[in-house]
């Protein structure tokens, strides 16, 4: 895998490289102008479908099938969101792509747009991502200035407008109902579902919701080709008909205690220690790793002897794990305390919980309280139970909750609890306290 | 008397076109309104009531779903200055930067210094981890926040 060329990042870091001249040079917009020239909107679908292209959002669903959620011969309008609103702690590879390589993620817009006879899209933004979101809008910009946006977009009859829409500072609007919601003006709060966005989503049209990074996938897979997508990464398990396997290059995203935190690319299934140990130029300060965060903190927590674990769909599944996630990786090193990792992805929900369904937002809240305890050197030898056991009774799996947020909360928490069990009983049992030094917040 | 320009409000009326819904234009409007006058005041939502045929509680719904926007008696200052205390923050000392800086200031998180320049937050990862501790001066991100640049970056943000 040492030859692996990156095809996301290819461009990044390259002088001008968030301009239509540059992006053009590199062959940018050739995909565009193959499939509107030589391809049907179902032709574009159906290439997307059979490359095996899976969200890269966080619940991996596959791309294509979506889109064939569509109802047929709809007569409109159908509406495509684009989710920009990465919330996720630890992930920002789609700030990455945004700020540098705005162009690869317009194309990728326009032509799912094509193929899902999409006549207007919105982008949306969190309000965080203030460059990223400038850089978007020159791109859009200098896209309508050159027939790549607006009416008949490069002589074909096809439409297409582009609208960027900020969002405020809610995590929960990453969630695609809860996007919706958002966007049409309204409290972010996830809808019920059926019906799914394919069949009723903004402004109860059909809409389909897909990530920045799945956007810049589709560029690259109309590109070249989907034996070359296919050609990377995992095939499915044959032991497994429901799995659909990962195929395709992945952006990672390497923080926390390593030497060369980033974005890097990879085909999907290295495993977290070659992300760590190749990528990241190894652990920091030449420490030992104690454990890691698989794929952006709701996904659930690993210990070391883990770290050969696959990033792939499958493999943060085999060690308990919730899934892929976003593909970000946060190590933490053997000083780090358990407990403060654990307190701090219990406020982090705790603050985050829309606060729609009572198990979530009083789990949540409990769940922060007691981590806050046991941190302080308040904690109960019962309260490793506790938390165990709210972390298994919130979230949609157990079927309380409406949208998947509180089974993230949840499944950090139980396995943290599971896995570290050892330290969380020392800590408690010599009624150690946090050594982080933090304010008394108010949240 | 109006608290919104006119031409804030052809602003807000500019975005009408994008959205099938004029409730769609709520979060674009309090973001132009916060924008200018960093707060949304009341009167301010019930002028951006009028403008998308809602009623002025149901733009206060929205407002106050998103902790981002302030009213009348909480300003922001200048500068709104966000210190990251999410886990990859944190793993590398965020928390102990947003305490220094509120000590620094002498304020809480949500709070302005008395100079009116700084307004401080904590904020839930901004997506900056490459660079933690990171913090955020109104939209944009600065990496690498170290302890010891937190004299420098608040020298900058009072000048």
């Amino acid at each position: 895998m040492a030859e692996f060329e990156p095809v996301l990042l290819r461009r990044i870091g390259k002088p001008n490289s968030a301009a239509l001249e540059t992006y053009r040079a590199d062959g940018g917009y050739r995909a565009l102008e193959k499939a509107l020239n030589s391809m049907q909107p179902v032709d574009v679908v159906n290439t997307v479908k059979n490359s095996g292209l899976r969200g890269r959002g966080g619940a991996g669903f596959p791309t294509g099938l979506k889109w064939t959620f569509l109802p047929k011969d709809h007569p409109g309008p159908i509406y495509l969101c684009v989710n920009a609103d990465e919330s996720e702690p630890c992930t920002f590879n789609n700030r990455v792509l945004m700020e540098q390589d705005p162009h690869q993620v317009l194309e990728g817009i326009i032509l799912s747009s094509y193929a899902i006879r999409a006549r207007t899209a919105y982008l949306y933004i969190r309000y965080e991502y203030g460059p990223a979101t400038r850089a978007m809008q020159k791109a859009i910009d200098e896209a309508y200035a050159s027939n790549l946006l607006g009416q008949n977009i490069l002589g074909k009859d096809f439409h297409l407008d582009v609208f960027i829409h900020r969002g405020a500072g809610a995590y929960i609007c990453g969630e695609e109902t809860g996007l919706i919601e958002s966007l049409e003006g309204k409290r972010a709060w996830p809808r019920i579902k059926p019906p799914f966005p394919a069949v009723e989503g903004a402004f109860r049209k059909p809409t389909i919701v897909n990530n920045i990074e799945t956007m810049a996938c589709v560029t690259h897979i109309l590109d070249r080709g989907l034996e070359w997508f296919r050609s990377l990464g995992v095939p499915p398990d044959p032991n497994n008909p429901r799995d659909a396997g990962s195929f395709g290059p992945k952006l990672y995203n390497l923080s926390g205690h390593v030497n060369r935190p980033g974005t890097y690319e990879a085909p999907m299934g290295i495993t977290v220690r070659e992300l760590i140990d190749k990528y990241g130029g190894g652990v920091w300060q030449g420490r030992k790793a104690k454990g890691a965060i698989p794929g952006g903190i709701s996904m659930g927590v690993i210990t070391e002897a883990e770290f050969d674990m696959p990033l792939d769909f499958n493999g943060p599944g085999k060690v308990g794990c919730l899934g892929l996630g976003t593909g970000a990786v946060t190590v933490f090193d053997e000083t780090t305390s358990i407990v403060d990792v654990l307190a701090n992805i219990c406020r982090f929900f705790a603050h985050e919980s829309c606060g729609q369904c009572t198990p979530c937002r009083e789990g949540t809240g409990w769940m922060d309280k007691i981590a806050d305890r046991i941190k302080h050197g308040q904690g109960r030898r019962e309260d490793l139970d506790i938390l165990a056991e709210v972390g298994n009774r919130i979230g949609i799996m157990p079927g309380t909750t409406i949208c998947g947020l509180a089974d993230g909360a949840g499944w950090p928490v139980k396995l943290a609890v599971k896995k570290f069990r050892a330290e969380f009983e020392a800590f408690i049992r010599d009624g150690k306290k946090s050594t982080v030094k933090s304010l008394a917040l108010v949240h | 008397m109006s608290v919104l320009s006119e031409q804030l409000k052809e602003k807000i009326k500019s975005y009408l076109p994008r959205y099938p819904s004029k409730q769609a234009v709520t979060l674009p409007a309090l973001h132009l309104v916060q924008d200018e006058l960093r707060c949304v005041p009341l009167e301010a939502i019930r002028e951006i009531a009028d403008l998308l045929d809602l009623s002025p509680a149901e733009v206060h719904d929205t407002m106050s779903f998103y902790g981002f926007f302030r009213d009348e008696k909480h300003p922001l200052g200048k500068t709104r200055l966000w210190v990251c205390r999410s886990l990859a923050c944190m793993l590398r000392g965020g928390e102990e930067v947003l305490g220094e800086i509120c000590h620094k200031l002498q304020v809480t998180p949500g709070g302005t210094s008395a100079d009116g320049k700084i307004t401080v937050e904590f904020a839930e990862c901004i997506g900056a981890c490459e660079g933690a501790p990171c913090v955020l001066l109104n939209d944009a991100a600065r990496m690498n926040v170290t302890l010891d640049k937190v004299d420098d970056l608040l020298n900058e943000l009072r000048q």
